[in-house]
């Protein structure tokens, strides 16, 4: 399957406006098809890779997570967006892929994101007792700012 | 044995109870600070709660903090055993996103970085994983002395190229730092020669020797469905006979230039990885030669040198960049927002969604074998912990 075929199924079925770049597609949905998204990645376009997620603070606008999928035979790369405006939550993709499990520990560790659905949801680079979420803009460090 | 005997035994001190066992943070065989908790059946493991973090140091936040001068020398922090690899993702990510022009001279001088990157990297993995699962070994001492011989003149040749052994600061934003010193191709090609003749060495003697086959045949068998599923890469992707090599999928840095075979192996286990890692020692020597004699003249950086921490500025976009380091897909996520420095940078590490693997496999295998498992999923901490 080609990137312009898989974007013309994503735009059938999810009446969102996906960006081919190359091999590579990107497409934003709400928070709430972020899981039917998923499913129908890895059912539909065959994306059964699952390389990484993680979420970009876009100050007042709100957070955004972003996955990547992939899918190592036609060699399509499905970049997924879904933005959660005010909230700090997002349905949890652990269903869909197990490698979403420490990739959305990860993100709740740095951004505060509750994955909903997620099984095991701790910290998992920080130790667990750490308040703040370090990867959020509005986080402050501590008084030691060597570069400036 | 009486019935009530018997329920003594199997019920109370060697029978079903459950014992949870902690394995680090401080294991000889962790490869650096992991702390796995075990939940043991007897001998076998029932289930495991991998413990990471320690060495965290928020990379991810200190790219937002730092120019794109200053970052590429730290990125090399987060894989220490193989820094090139992620200097060269960094640097790739932001030429990306700058539409930066790279001189051919300079990609060949990075292949060439990156593969004697990737037989450094790899000898580091022989050696300590055949010291992990010593006792079959004779010790294991051996082998893991004349892999750290072989790993010390790879950094030799990189002392002469840049003047460091472990952190390089090497690549820069349109090029390298550094050219070549005169004589060294020299220096590398007889450093290669050298130890293509010893890989034969090491091979046959850790295949002739029946106790290195029982304990890795067989164990720790990952399946091509679950290797996608988790999104790991590299060797171990390879090793469960899934065709997915950066180099050859999406190449950067002038690779289609070479010639080189990606290896596959179908088993899954222990001794697939340690196959496809033993050939791909041969195949980075192969690319290493063809980049010597084909290394173009010019210019190594299409970038003056750095004078001030702000001289590179991008345009405001999103540039994602990947190679395939030692340990598998590194990638580079890169947000900019046109100042001088990222407004969001992502790590994909290419161990922390390796070690992800560990909760998936380690159920049923014996306390033993956790530790060839480990060792041949070589994870180097820095890099999962970023």
């Amino acid at each position: 399957m080609t990137s312009s075929e898989a974007a013309t199924l994503i735009r059938e079925r999810f009446r969102a406006e996906p960006v081919v770049d190359g091999r590579a597609v990107t497409v934003a949905v709400g928070r709430d098809r972020w899981q039917e998204l998923g499913a129908f990645a890895r059912e539909r376009l065959g994306c059964l890779y699952f390389n990484w997620l993680s979420a970009i603070d876009w100050k007042e606008q709100g957070l955004e997570v972003v996955g990547r999928v992939e899918n190592l035979g036609t060699r399509l790369v499905l970049i997924m967006r879904t933005k959660l405006g005010a909230e700090t939550h997002c349905p949890t993709l652990v269903g869909v892929w197990k490698g979403a499990d420490w990739m959305e520990r990860e993100c709740f560790d740095m951004f505060g994101i509750t994955f909903d659905g997620h099984p095991d949801l701790r910290r998992i680079l920080l130790a667990q007792d750490w308040v703040g979420h370090p990867l959020r803009k509005d986080w402050v460090d501590t008084g030691y700012t060597p570069y400036r | 044995m009486d019935t009530e005997a018997r329920k003594v035994v199997e019920m109370g001190w060697g029978g079903n109870e459950r014992l949870v066992m902690n394995m680090g943070p401080q294991h000889p065989s962790a490869h650096g600070v992991f702390r796995a908790i075990l939940t043991l059946e007897g001998e076998t493991v029932v289930a495991v709660d991998a413990v990471i973090g320690y060495l965290h140091r928020c990379h991810e936040k200190l790219g937002e903090t730092l120019t794109y001068v200053q970052y590429p020398t730290i990125a090399s922090k987060t894989d220490y055993v193989a820094a090139m690899t992620s200097e060269l993702a960094y640097v790739l990510a932001v030429e990306h996103l700058g539409k930066f022009e790279v001189p051919k001279r300079a990609q060949y001088l990075r292949v060439i970085a990156a593969e004697l990157q990737r037989i450094a990297s790899h000898c580091l993995w022989l050696g300590t994983w055949c010291l992990d699962i010593g006792g079959a070994l004779g010790g294991g001492a051996t082998i893991f002395l004349y892999a750290i011989r072989e790993r010390e003149d790879v950094l030799d040749l990189f002392e002469a190229l840049t003047g460091a052994r472990l952190l390089y600061g090497f690549h820069q934003v349109g090029g390298t730092r550094y050219d070549v010193p005169a004589g060294w191709d020299k220096q590398v090609r007889e450093t290669i020669d050298r130890i293509e003749r010893r890989l034969d060495e090491y091979e046959a003697m850790l295949e002739d020797n029946a106790f290195f086959l029982v304990r890795t045949q067989g164990v720790g068998v990952i399946s091509p469905e679950l290797a996608q599923e988790v999104g790991i890469s590299g060797p171990l992707i390879r090793g469960s006979g899934i065709d997915f090599d950066l180099r050859r999928w999406a190449p950067y840095s002038s690779y289609e230039d070479f010639d080189f075979r990606v290896p596959v192996e179908t088993a899954g286990d222990c001794y697939a990885r340690y196959r496809v890692r033993m050939v791909e020692f041969r195949e980075s020597i192969t690319i290493v030669r063809q980049a010597l004699d084909g290394l173009p003249e010019g210019p190594i950086s299409s970038r003056p040198g750095v004078k001030s921490v702000g001289q590179v500025r991008v345009p405001k976009g999103e540039g994602y960049a990947r190679v395939e380091g030692a340990r598998g897909e590194v990638g580079c996520c890169i947000v900019a927002d046109g100042s001088p420095k990222p407004y969001r940078m992502k790590w994909r590490g290419a161990s922390f969604s390796n070690l992800a693997i560990l909760p998936h496999i380690l159920p049923g295998c014996k306390i033993a074998d956790v530790v060839a498992i480990m060792g041949s999923i070589d994870p180097v901490f820095g890099e999962v912990d970023r």
